[in-house]
């Protein structure tokens, strides 16, 4: 039987869907004024972003960007835009960026801190980017020694020394261990690494001047570049010096769990900067008498043992978070503590705290404006005596807001390449 | 029948390097022989140094005059006081900072971290800003800028005289200055003791009778009307009591007289910028925690609540935040352990907060670096350990109980 009743022979052609439910209209219903308090809000917002702008603009528009003094500054405004403009004084900057980010250092010797900064990203990048070749980590490895040949000058056969000191002790680890035990090879290693730095490395470095830059003393270094080397070094030392605090804390042995717990505990109570106090007033007090080291090492040392306290902590949690079977697993495949720890274990642990440990990175990098207080020119310090500079008394905005962008974008650089690293990392174990 | 053979092999000297039953302690016997002499060592060279220096070790400086004035005190203090009271001006300065900042910082830091979920584009964009904004700069930065800005931007005082002043007061009450903030403050008059336990006695009744109403309706499903009882219980006492006796707690306004305020209540610039900053700073991290917290919720939740019949003001207070809370309790008080020790910068904007009391203007007049730095030292870690060991109770206590 035909059906009956009127229907439809022919398609219809598809509609476009109503105006109001696609594109950017409802994109802004949807996103800006779904409700009326939502609509509400929206208008705060824009209200307040305007009114920001309409302060800031003319600010920017009405910057001056050559002249010797703020009064200067205001007079050269005044002149072009009238009485009431207001506009920002960027001479100081273009006066003293190289300050800011040199501090004293020697301006015909620029050239050495810039070049330690390009070679340390050439020395990160093998590290950051598992796509370039192994064999360039070794140049990260030499990098440390380059860098502090280049930032403080000296002949080269100091880092050569110290870097020598490892290659003696990798020698007499083979050597003792095929004999002996693996850790009396480990202890006999360590101690004839130490005996070489403290007793032979000094002399034998003067005995062998080989390429000598012009030494630049600590006391020169200020600014980025200050902020960079405590930084960076103590980043480098802070996660190793964190891992194996982490593994201490959770290691079997009493003793060795309960000296990690209190170092971490005693480090993590106190803040920082009684630590920096400690480093400027009273390390002098607890090592031999006549003893006397640099500032700046005494800071990123205390900066370092800062830092792996916390980094402890964050790979910690990751070694807590790995779950039992793996700890197991190592076992069952006959791998002793070293080799499980080294192949199976921090493996998946680090991956897993990447987030904490970046967190921890950047809160250290931050910290390193903490030697202002005890009176090193740090970016910080650098604004307090430029401050004080009479013909710069008065400015506010212009210097802040420029420390505060280049430590932006260290720091944000930072949490964007961790982000990456986790998204590249997820295995997909869920 | 074979018997299992349980000989046990004799012991040698070589079994305490290689047999990982031995070795373990072997390790821990060297360790703790590294550590005891590299304290000695440590020790031995303090006492060397110490009496190279002609120094002693003993606290009794805590009991001389201090000489120094201090801006800002919560308890008497001049300076013919001790250098013991000083430290003890500085503590109720810190802990006074930390009070102040932790709770402005949970303030803005949940209201950004609800905001930064919102459905709103700009208003979540907004507070993305702040969060990002806040986080990857220096805290150190935030209180010299904050303060430079009160400095440089804050009217002075004198702005504020004349019928065309240019800046005036905050609903009559509230004046910000390039010195601080003058603000109302109450006077107590006689009596005054009488209103206050009344509002103490009023709040122990509030909580009396909420527990009251949770049992009721759980034996009976009998809902009283809680929040109006509560809320006349709130006021209405309190206000009866004070208009019985006359009034004895008045506010005393801030007046301005030839060259400054008078009357009221002062808050320093040092104390309003470190404030700030620290609470700003602190927020943006608590924001991110709350966001974390919420979002950790499964959605299942949400929608199960609602399928239950729970309308949404319920769902959030009896199904998500329970849950939400228990992930966002121990960062946050991490994160106030953190302000309370970010405080101790406050050195940076003159706020004699204890470092800047007993670890820095007594230190550099008595020289007396070590005792100190040890004091100074023990109160940060004794606030740490006990507000940790507040997070370990509360973690106990919520959390789930797996059988």
């Amino acid at each position: 039987m035909a059906p009956t009743g009127s229907f439809r022979r022919e398609m219809l052609e598809a509609q476009a869907p109503p105006a109001a439910r696609t594109g950017r209209l409802r994109w802004l219903q949807e996103n800006l004024f779904s409700s009326w308090p939502s609509a509400l809000l929206t208008l705060l917002s824009l209200a307040a972003i305007l009114w920001l702008v309409a302060h800031v603009w003319p600010w920017f528009a009405h910057s001056v960007w050559d002249a010797g003094s703020l009064t200067e500054c205001r007079a050269i405004i005044r002149e072009t835009w009238g009485g009431g403009a207001s506009g920002a004084c960027f001479a100081v900057i273009r006066e003293r960026w190289q300050q800011f980010l040199f501090g004293f250092y020697p301006r015909e010797l620029y050239w050495r801190p810039t070049l330690a900064f390009v070679l340390m990203f050439a020395a990160l990048a093998p590290i950051l980017f598992a796509e370039l070749p192994r064999r360039l980590r070794w140049f990260a490895v030499a990098f440390p020694g380059i860098a502090y040949w280049l930032l403080w000058g000296g002949p080269a056969s100091v880092p050569l020394a110290v870097y020598a000191g490892f290659a003696i002790a990798w020698l007499v680890h083979r050597a003792v261990a095929a004999r002996a035990s693996e850790l009396v090879a480990l202890v006999v290693a360590v101690a004839a690494m130490i005996l070489w730095w403290l007793h032979l490395a000094g002399p034998v470095a003067r005995a062998l001047p080989i390429l000598e830059l012009q030494p630049v003393g600590s006391s020169r270094f200020g600014g980025f570049t200050l902020s960079l080397v405590i930084g960076v070094t103590g980043i480098a030392f802070s996660l190793p010096l964190g891992i194996l605090l982490a593994l201490g804390r959770r290691s079997q042995m009493f003793f060795v769990t309960t000296m990690c717990v209190g170092f971490i505990e005693f480090i993590r109570g106190v803040p920082l900067i009684t630590l920096l106090l400690v480093a400027s007033f009273l390390l002098n007090i607890f090592l031999p008498p006549g003893t006397n080291f640099d500032i700046i090492l005494r800071v990123i040392i205390m900066v370092t043992l800062f830092a792996s306290a916390y980094m402890a902590e964050v790979i910690r949690g990751g070694l807590a978070a790995l779950p039992r079977g793996q700890y197991e697993a190592a076992d069952a495949l006959g791998l002793d503590y070293w080799k499980a720890t080294r192949l199976i274990i921090m493996p998946q642990a680090l991956k897993i705290s990447i987030p904490g440990i970046v967190n921890t990175f950047i809160g250290l990098f931050k910290d390193t404006t903490l030697v202002a207080i005890i009176g090193l020119l740090d970016p910080i310090g650098l604004t307090t005596a430029i401050r004080a500079d009479t013909n710069w008394n008065g400015i506010v905005w212009e210097l802040y807001g420029f420390v505060a962008l280049l430590f932006f974008l260290c720091c944000y650089g930072m949490s964007q390449y961790s982000q990456y690293l986790e998204r590249k990392l997820r295995t997909g174990q869920r | 029948m074979t018997s299992i053979d349980t000989h046990q092999e004799p012991f040698r000297l070589g079994m305490l390097l290689n047999d990982t039953r031995y070795r373990s302690l072997t390790i821990q016997v060297f360790a703790l022989a590294a550590f005891i002499l590299t304290t000695a060592w440590l020790v031995s060279n303090t006492v060397q140094n110490l009496s190279a220096l002609g120094k002693d070790f003993s606290f009794s400086f805590l009991g001389s005059r201090a000489g120094y004035d201090i801006n800002q005190t919560l308890v008497p203090y001049t300076n013919n006081s001790t250098h013991a009271r000083a430290a003890l001006v500085g503590i109720l300065n810190t802990i006074l900072i930390a009070i102040l900042g932790c709770g402005l910082a949970t303030v803005i830091g949940v209201l950004m971290g609800v905001l930064r979920l919102s459905g709103n584009w700009i208003v979540a964009r907004i507070a993305a800003a702040y969060v990002e904004g806040f986080r990857n700069v220096p805290v150190l930065l935030w209180i010299i800028a904050i303060m430079a800005i009160i400095t440089e931007s804050a009217p002075a005082p004198r702005a504020f005289r004349g019928d065309e002043a240019s800046a005036s007061m905050l609903f009559g009450a509230f004046a910000v200055t390039n010195r601080g903030l003058y603000m109302p403050w109450p006077v107590l008059g006689p009596g005054w003791q009488l209103v206050v336990l009344t509002f103490l006695a009023s709040l122990a009744a509030i909580v009396f009778l909420r527990r009251q109403a949770r049992r009721r309706q759980e034996e009976t499903g009998e809902i009283l009307p809680i929040f109006w009882l509560g809320t006349g219980l709130f006021f209405v006492p309190v206000l009866l009591v004070d208009a019985l006796l006359g009034g004895p707690i008045t506010l005393d306004y801030p007046v301005l007289e030839r060259f400054n305020f008078a009357g009221g209540g002062f808050v320093d610039k040092a104390l309003l910028a470190l404030w700030l900053a620290l609470s700003l700073y602190t927020g943006s991290y608590i924001a991110e925690i709350v966001r974390a917290g919420i979002l950790a919720v499964p959605r299942g939740q949400t929608e199960a609540a609602s399928a239950l019949g729970l309308r949404p003001r319920r769902v959030m207070s009896l199904v998500i935040l329970p849950q939400a809370l228990r992930v966002i309790v121990p960062p946050l008080i991490s994160q106030y352990l953190n302000l309370t020790k970010n405080s101790s910068l406050a050195i940076a904007v003159g706020y004699m907060d204890v470092r800047a009391t007993l670890g820095g203007i007594t230190m550099n007049q008595t020289g007396r670096e070590l005792e100190c730095m040890l004091l100074l030292m023990g109160f940060y870690l004794l606030v740490s350990l006990g507000i940790s060991s507040v997070m370990n109770w509360y973690n106990a206590s919520v959390a789930l109980k797996e059988r």
